[in-house]
């Protein structure tokens, strides 16, 4: 075959390394994908860097400095798709924490010399800098998910991730609910699906960390919450973890956090 | 007037994280030396403040996506100790089982494709495998079942959902865990032959006189618990950590500095200080095979460190076959009972890259009034910046990309894991 091989470019921003780890624990699939696709810039995983344009580009992190701002939009022009993995990527992530709070007062926590630091009083998505193509969920990613986001790209079709819940992976799991049974708070009825429904395979209940799904309807799922015994301090928190800054999630934290009534149309139904 | 050279390197490769490496000589003496670390901060300990003490354990492990084990289960320790339960027996044994896949699965991601690619002379795992393709595969497959142990016990391989404070969600039963067995006892054999091969290879000379720091334990080779101790002398509680150790911070890096609190000197954390703390520890074959690779009772070559990064996925092949063979009936309950008190508590583990260290206080409420976690990266931030300076001054006559190259690996030696240490590294060396 003589015809170049499509590049593939990994960047980071403000992240754990896990999503893009993700690409290098396909043990099996690795050596294939490189087959197919030439790295071009990958500094985890090599010290060898090919200038772009890229034809693929996934980022994981999110932005937190205005250097990665501005690394952002440069990125994106050098990019003909460009793929967002996991969390933070796509809705600001953990870090998004900072969104409710006051930053300066968290650097000051941790740092002895906070003047040494530069930071955004934000954590943002990718795509509220630059636009985006394909946003891939997750805290982390789901790795066959990342395999079906490339072999998509390399096939010039879009990906194929469901959009349903949690709750529907789960029924399919063949899972005992275990908010049903075991009375445990579980966000599956609002959060994307793509994790095989793992927490209550654990006989846990889902913490949210693929992000909200398609029109949920948290309102309902709260409504639950509360029956199931669980105070409102306590309902804040549980939306507020690995996808804070993600609409949904962030609206009802905020909801519950002012204690105002459900919008009417949201019944008791999550 | 005397000749000014820089080298630098302004994104370093084939490590984890953000980092950048500057050093800068004048004539014949090296002037300055900064590993900066510049991966955006993450105020982790501020977002911990409020939160329940029992989602301790899934928030830290997002600091690291490559040890997060080291994160769930310092944070879990810390819990017990307020709380004052301590999970032992079966439920130890399946944590230390944990631990075991995700030294394995580091120490492999590490050995094989950050660090030996520097030893065969490529710039990547990938492109190696042309070269040496059943020495790549098979690292690979070393990596994956350690990435399988992590599934089975946590669910998934990174950020795992199944461990908690005082122990599990779900125990696995006997017949999942023996199914671990086959790909262990192959894992273990080609661990072995990995080793061997890399006792053959020639390594850069660098010795410094370090202060080894690792966890001790009087019965194992120190994974998920023990005292501190040093190669100084150093034997004391996990709850002394903060009057040893005390962090600064400095300009150049988003990660916090540590040195000895009494003589301001900095140590050295991770695989070689463990070795040399606890080598009469080491399981058999691991031991058979330091002993072959002339590794000594010490080993003060960083250069030298995947090879005993090597030595320790063997170690962690035969403690994951002992615990998986040991493991008859599952648990009556996954967890023991834990009931939130006022307090302060620590906990502290064996990182793949050496002592992460937390500290809780909790209200009787249980929600969090302070954190302190300080990863190994942190800690050797200064031992590498003093490694760089001692390469640089040896290696003068070298021209500039080889003295970069150099530098490179000795910062990949330590296998640092920038994010981890909540900063960003950028290598830069100037030369006047």
């Amino acid at each position: 075959m003589s015809r170049e091989k499509p590049t593939l470019a990994v960047f980071k921003f403000a992240s754990c390394d896990g999503c893009q780890l993700s690409l290098l624990d396909c043990e099996d699939e690795l050596l294939a994908v490189t087959d197919r696709v030439r790295i071009a810039h990958f500094p985890e995983a090599s010290s060898q860097r090919i200038d772009g344009p890229w034809d693929l580009t996934l980022v994981e992190g999110s932005i937190t400095t205005p250097e990665a701002a501005e690394q952002i939009r440069e990125i994106r022009s050098a990019s003909r798709f460009l793929v967002t993995i996991g969390a933070c990527a796509t809705a600001g992530g953990i870090q998004a924490l900072r969104n409710f709070a006051d930053v300066e007062a968290f650097t000051r926590q941790v740092y002895a010399h906070p003047e040494y630091i530069e930071t955004l009083a934000t954590s943002d998505a990718i795509s509220q800098h630059v636009p985006v193509d394909f946003e891939l969920r997750g805290c982390p990613i789901d790795k066959y998910q990342l395999l079906e986001v490339i072999s998509a790209f390399l096939y010039g079709r879009r990906p194929q991730v469901s959009n349903a819940s949690v709750c529907e992976e789960c029924k399919r799991a063949g899972h005992v609910c275990v908010m049903v049974a075991h009375g445990t708070p579980c966000l599956g009825p609002v959060t994307h699906a793509g994790c095989g429904a793992l927490c209550p395979g654990c006989n846990r209940g889902c913490y949210g960390c693929f992000g909200p799904k398609e029109t949920p309807n948290a309102p309902g799922l709260s409504g639950q919450l509360e029956t199931l015994g669980m105070d409102r301090a306590t309902r804040v928190r549980f939306y507020r973890t690995f996808n804070a800054g993600a609409d949904a999630f962030r609206e009802e934290s905020e909801r519950q956090e002012s204690g105002a009534a459900p919008p009417e149309e949201s019944g008791n139904r999550p | 007037m005397s000749e000014t050279r820089t080298i630098e390197v302004d994104y370093l490769a084939r490590v984890e994280g953000e980092g950048a490496m500057y050093v800068r000589t004048e004539g014949d003496r090296v002037e300055e030396v900064k590993l900066s670390i510049f991966e955006a901060p993450r105020f982790f300990e501020g977002f911990l403040r409020g939160r329940d003490f029992r989602e301790a354990p899934d928030i830290t492990a997002r600091i690291c996506g490559i040890c997060p084990i080291a994160y769930q289960m310092g944070a879990s320790l810390a819990m017990e100790d307020i709380c004052g339960i301590t999970v032992d027996g079966v439920l130890q044994d399946l944590r230390r089982l944990a631990y075991c896949g995700e030294w394995i699965e580091s120490h492999a991601l590490h050995v094989f494709m950050l660090h030996l690619p520097d030893f065969l002379g490529y710039p990547d795992a990938v492109t190696a495998a042309k070269d040496h393709p059943d020495m790549v595969r098979n690292g690979l497959r070393i990596k994956k079942i350690g990435n399988s142990i992590l599934r089975l016990l946590g669910g998934r391989e990174i950020h795992p959902v199944n461990l908690r404070v005082g122990g599990f969600y779900r125990a696995p039963t006997p017949a999942e865990v023996v199914g671990l067995r086959e790909e262990l006892a192959w894992g273990l054999e080609a661990a072995c032959e990995v080793a061997e091969f890399l006792a053959t290879l020639d390594y850069p000379d660098l010795e410094r006189d370090y202060e080894f720091v690792s966890l001790v334990h009087p019965d194992e080779y120190p994974i998920t618990h023990g005292r501190l101790g040093s190669s100084s002398g150093l034997d004391a509680a996990i709850r002394d950590y903060d009057a040893i150790f005390t962090e600064e911070h400095v300009a150049h890096s988003n990660a916090l500095h540590s040195h000895r609190s009494d003589s301001g000197e900095p140590v050295f954390m991770g695989p070689l200080a463990r070795f040399a703390l606890n080598r009469e520890r080491l399981t058999p074959r691991a031991a058979e095979l330091a002993e072959r690779a002339g590794l000594g009772t010490v080993c003060r070559n960083p250069f030298r460190s995947i090879q005993v990064r090597m030595i320790e996925i063997v170690l962690a092949f035969e403690e994951a076959l002992r615990l998986v063979d040991g493991y008859r009936t599952a648990p009556t309950e996954p967890a023991l009972p834990v009931t939130p008190r006022a307090g302060t508590g620590f906990g502290a583990t064996e990182a793949p890259r050496g002592i992460c260290y937390h500290r809780y206080t909790l209200d009787d409420a249980g929600l969090i009034a302070d954190a302190k976690i300080v990863p190994p990266t942190s800690v050797n931030q200064p031992t590498i910046e003093a490694d760089l300076r001692e390469l640089v001054q040896n290696n003068l006559d070298l021209p500039d990309d080889e003295l970069r190259a150099r530098c490179e690996v000795t910062i990949r030696n330590y296998d640092p894991c920038i994010s981890c240490a909540t900063h960003f590294l950028d290598l830069t060396v100037e030369r006047q």
